[in-house]
């Protein structure tokens, strides 16, 4: 249930783990599974059609032998009878299930929908603000998260002024600290971002066309096109009463099960993960792919040879000329240290300090750096050796 | 099996390094280098989780 990157990846897996039953991939979306990283990069930008974002062409298909069920939502879960019931009446039985049906966008609390105020999560979405892109000449971005910040990027390389509001007094502060936050802050400022961080919207103007955005200190910052980045909310409405654990997303436990054979994936899913100690919903590409691999693996796995998730999260950021990734987690005040390069520079590696371990590194323009403490992480090295490792010539 | 690898699309994620480092390398010069076109079939399990979690898509495997 869910035909984005967690269910292709479950689909792919029972295949290639030689599963031959009936095996069936239902998606709310009606585009065939795709990707989103570039929904915020190459399609904003215009440098992507939206064919490049499909994980495989039509016939790609074939070889899965699916039942490919798209543009259908799911309203309930019988766990009893072992039936989704879907949107247009019909339903889905199953011997297992797994759920991996995503987020969507947060919206402006009490903020009505109008023309140019716009999400980006979807296809769709990117094609929208994509094609809004082309009139507009002045945006507002709400958040300044990454999607905020990719988004801000997109319009400045198109010559679209961008006004970017944060609520937070430094962005991304408690992911990245207060130091890195800030570099990202004049990053986007040397490129003609007009940042303002410690405000809320409290209103949208405009009738039948978004005019622009009123912020908590008053302000007014007219704007063709306001872009909403303020985060996601897991889809898991359709499975209130069902009797799965819902809290922020699926409960499941470590092997991916909420309920007898019910999994959940990706998105959606709060599994317990053994290297980070607890149940966090995670948002990232990679934790979509290993959770999905991980759930068919306990599914089709001897019950005595259970394991339990345990993954350091991925991410990563595009923004101009910049690569960001980031693996780990670190805690608001969490030591940070960079340990290669400079903030001034905008190219590092960046450790992370928990107790006496390391337990984040965030580089910038430093993709092999960040190979090598993906492995010091994993194996749950003390800050001490990975210092020492890093300052050793 | 032949590991194919779409340099053009490589976004240097290393996670292919990770999963199967007797296949794949970042040189000394940034670029993803494949050690080994054609690994032996133990190392088929690396290679496809490799393939798999390659956020861009850069990696084939061909029989």
């Amino acid at each position: 249930m869910g035909a984005s990157l967690a269910g292709l990846r479950a689909a792919e897996t029972l295949r290639r783990r030689g599963y031959d039953g009936v095996l069936t991939l239902i998606g709310d979306e009606r585009h065939r599974p795709y990707d989103r990283p570039p929904l915020s990069k190459q399609v904003l930008h215009g440098t992507w059609t939206p064919e490049q974002t499909f994980f495989r062409q039509k016939d790609g298909y074939d070889p899965l032998a699916l039942d490919l069920r798209l543009g259908v939502r799911a309203t309930s879960l019988d766990l009893r009878a072992r039936r989704v019931t879907l949107a247009d009446g019909t339903w889905a039985d199953y011997d297992r299930l797994i759920i991996a049906t995503g987020a969507r966008v947060r919206p402006l609390p009490g903020i009505a929908p109008r023309p140019g105020l716009l999400g980006l999560r979807t296809l769709d979405d990117s094609l929208m603000l994509r094609d809004e892109l082309e009139r507009a000449r002045r945006v507002a971005v709400v958040g300044m998260g990454f999607i905020g910040l990719e988004v801000a990027a997109a319009c400045r390389s198109r010559g679209v002024d961008v006004v970017a509001v944060e609520a937070l007094p430094v962005p991304l502060a408690p992911i990245v600290g207060p130091a890195l936050g800030e570099m990202l802050v004049a990053m986007h400022a040397d490129h003609g971002v007009d940042v303002r961080t410690g405000v809320t919207v409290t209103d949208v103007y405009g009738g039948s066309r978004v005019a622009g955005i009123v912020l908590s200190d008053g302000s007014r910052v007219d704007a063709d096109v306001v872009v909403v980045g303020i985060g996601v909310v897991p889809n898991t409405e359709w499975l209130e009463g069902s009797g799965l654990t819902l809290d922020n997303g699926i409960v499941c436990d470590g092997s991916g099960e909420a309920a007898p054979d019910v999994y959940a994936a990706g998105d959606v899913a709060c599994m317990a993960n053994a290297w980070h100690g607890g149940s966090p919903r995670i948002e990232h590409w990679t934790n979509a792919v290993e959770q999905s691999v991980h759930v068919v693996e306990q599914m089709l796995g001897a019950p005595d040879r259970a394991t339990g998730f345990s993954s350091v999260p991925y991410f990563w950021s595009d923004q101009y000329d910049r690569k960001v990734q980031f693996i780990g987690r670190a805690r608001p005040h969490d030591e940070m240290l960079v340990v290669d390069g400079s903030i001034a520079a905008r190219r590092l590696t960046a450790l992370y300090r928990h107790a006496d371990r390391v337990v984040a590194c965030l580089t910038v323009n430093q993709p092999r750096a960040l190979i090598k403490y993906r492995k010091l992480l994993a194996s749950n090295t003390s800050w001490d050796v990975a210092v020492a490792d890093a300052t050793a010539t | 099996m032949k590991v194919v690898v779409d340099l053009s699309s490589c976004d240097l994620h290393g996670l292919c390094v990770e999963a199967a480092p007797e296949v794949f390398e970042i040189g000394d010069d940034g670029a993803l280098r494949v050690l080994n076109e054609t690994p032996s079939d133990d190392l088929r399990a690396k290679v496809d989780k490799a393939v798999r979690e390659c956020p861009t898509g850069a990696i084939s495997v061909t029989e």
